[in-house]
């Protein structure tokens, strides 16, 4: 029962961060938007995706995936500056349980992402983004995003500890997303990439991410399942299959390194 | 009875190579102030950090309030408070923010949270910037409520871990007035410092530790003592130095140094005022004017100097 309340209360200073610093989640939105607008229209009139409604269909699952994906570099440069600061000693002299700090840090890190989804849900719309599938699906959709920013947001946790410096771990985390994002059918199909990329892309979980909420949105082409492979047949499966993986190891390994951190 | 009892600590870093506690040893009687004394790396932030359960020792037995710190943690972290430079707060949140949080993570509920919070501004004069964030705030602000923090549910032992490092002269008497009416209402209290002065000034007893281990402990008047009574110090004109040297050298049956700068002659004596006024009688014989004479107890510096052989000097901190 504490542990939940514990839950709780850092949950709650996650979130009065990004209200008393309102820039974080301004530029965390304008961000992802800027791209909508920038891939909507800069690719949009070149790419022929033979999709009714062109390239913004498919477009934008592929952008809220690689969004949610840099909730790993928010959540690991926020612990890496607390812990640098000294305030994880301080929570870690406490009478509460590490595992409710580490929860409390990753559910707080993601609710930011239900804000920025939103956002660019509405921006899709207004660019031209119509989601066909009926609300059910595509709210399930938003919960499989949801999802996998939150067991994302774990391996935050494990890189924010393990890398010592704020501005470092920004880096890594970039590092990290920009070519597991790139590297999928996210923005361009995977058959125009080498041979040996392609096997990469398709078995990427932001790739069965996008793939799988395609499918939830009601697209029939998903864009780049090509090789047949078992992943680009079984998007949604995989994509459990995925985020269960990342948990069951992270989760443990966070925690861990976590009752151990020092700065 | 003893609140904090440390035996035999060793900690090592990066594989055995640097060694930041080589069998420390220490303890604290109840309601009394240890000054943990040593210049940077001598392993002060890592005793702190291994009493306060942030850190496992490689080996060794530590207790607090008669709980044994490696094997419960957790009970230890229910009775002590800790505070100091590496221990923070969240500098985005406000000061009020910030205790009524660690108020409820102690499980005070949020009505106890909240009154306890406006009791620790007001006691640590922060009522007025409670509502602004802690980022807005002077160093001394800072380390004030940083305290406040740790205080939060009146622990039976308290550690400090340099709490006025970084902080200008005000700010720093402001911290030792602190702490000096939390001393008086009975709490024990662990404090390490680079401060010779501030151990003097705060501690009933001191412990001075040099590369991981303790070298001397004793209340600053004994480890004074060790040193050997008071120092004799004359200025003189630079035309008369030799002369003086020579006068303080026969009155003292000590060896004299000088220090050419200041123009300053002096040695330890043991019959105190009487060697004075031997020395002031044969300068005068010799007419020889004094610009200045005294006679100085030994600081802590002294203590330092003459425990180590050398003078507090700073290595790398090992974390």
């Amino acid at each position: 029962m504490s542990a939940l309340l514990d839950i709780r209360i850092i949950t709650q200073r996650q979130l009065r961060l990004l209200t008393r610093v309102p820039e974080v989640l301004i530029f965390s939105t304008i961000q992802p938007v800027m791209f909508v607008l920038l891939f909507r229209f800069v690719f949009g009139g070149s790419i022929d995706t033979g999709q009714p409604g062109g390239y913004v269909q498919l477009l934008m699952p592929g952008i809220f995936v690689q969004t949610v994906a840099f909730t790993l570099a928010g959540t690991a440069s926020g612990l890496a500056e607390d812990l640098k600061k000294g305030l994880i000693d301080r929570f870690r002299s406490l009478p509460i349980s590490p595992s409710a700090l580490v929860v409390g840090r990753t559910l707080g890190d993601s609710m930011l992402n239900i804000v920025v989804l939103v956002v660019m849900a509405l921006a899709g719309l207004a660019v031209g983004w119509r989601p066909s599938s009926g609300i059910t699906k595509i709210l399930i959709g938003f919960l499989f995003l949801f999802l996998f920013g939150y067991a994302l947001s774990w391996v935050g946790i494990y890189v924010g500890l393990s890398v010592s410096d704020a501005r470092v771990v920004q880096n890594v985390g970039f590092m990290v997303t920009f070519p597991l994002t790139f590297l999928s059918n996210a923005f361009a199909p995977t058959t125009g990439m080498p041979r040996l990329l392609q096997y990469f892309a398709e078995w990427n979980p932001v790739s069965t991410m996008v793939a799988g909420c395609r499918e939830l949105f009601g697209l029939q082409n998903e864009f780049g399942a090509t090789a047949g492979s078992f992943p680009s047949e079984n998007p949604l499966l995989m994509s459990i299959v995925y985020m269960g993986l990342i948990m069951l190891i992270f989760i443990p390994l966070s925690v861990r390194k976590y009752k151990n951190a020092s700065n | 009875m003893k609140s904090v009892i440390a035996e035999d600590l060793v900690k090592t870093y990066r594989d055995g190579e640097v060694r930041a506690l080589d069998h420390l040893s220490l303890d604290v009687e109840e309601g009394t102030v240890l000054g943990v004394l040593g210049p940077n790396g001598a392993g002060k932030t890592t005793t702190v950090r291994i009493l306060a359960t942030l850190l496992k020792p490689d080996s060794g037995r530590a207790m607090v309030g008669g709980i044994d710190v490696i094997k419960h943690p957790d009970k230890v972290r229910q009775i002590i408070g800790l505070s100091g430079q590496y221990a923070a707060v969240d500098e985005i949140l406000t000061g009020y923010d910030n205790l009524v949080m660690f108020g409820e993570l102690y499980h005070l509920g949020k009505k106890q949270a909240v009154l306890r919070a406006n009791e620790l501004l007001e006691r640590f004069s922060l009522t007025e910037s409670a509502k602004r964030p802690i980022k807005t705030y002077s160093g001394g602000m800072r380390r004030r409520l940083d305290l406040a923090a740790s205080l939060i549910v009146k622990p039976k032992v308290l550690f400090l871990d340099e709490p006025t490092t970084g902080l200008d002269p005000r700010g720093r008497l402001e911290m030792w007035g602190v702490i000096e009416d939390l001393v008086k209402g009975g709490t024990t209290l662990l404090l390490t410092t680079q401060y010779l002065e501030e151990a003097d000034q705060l501690a009933d007893e001191i412990a001075v530790i040099d590369h991981g281990k303790v070298i001397a402990r004793g209340t600053s008047d004994v480890l004074k003592k060790q040193v050997g009574g008071e120092r004799l110090e004359i200025v003189v004109e630079a035309a008369h130095i030799e002369k003086t040297q020579a006068i303080v050298s026969k009155v003292s049956g000590n060896k004299s140094s000088v220090d050419a700068g200041i123009r300053m002659v002096s040695a330890p004596v043991s019959t105190g005022a009487t060697a004075l006024i031997e020395t002031l009688r044969e300068l005068d014989a010799a007419g020889i004017h004094p610009l200045d004479v005294g006679l100085k107890r030994p600081s802590l510096d002294d203590v330092f100097l003459s425990l180590t052989g050398h003078i507090a000097e700073e290595k790398e901190e090992a974390k």
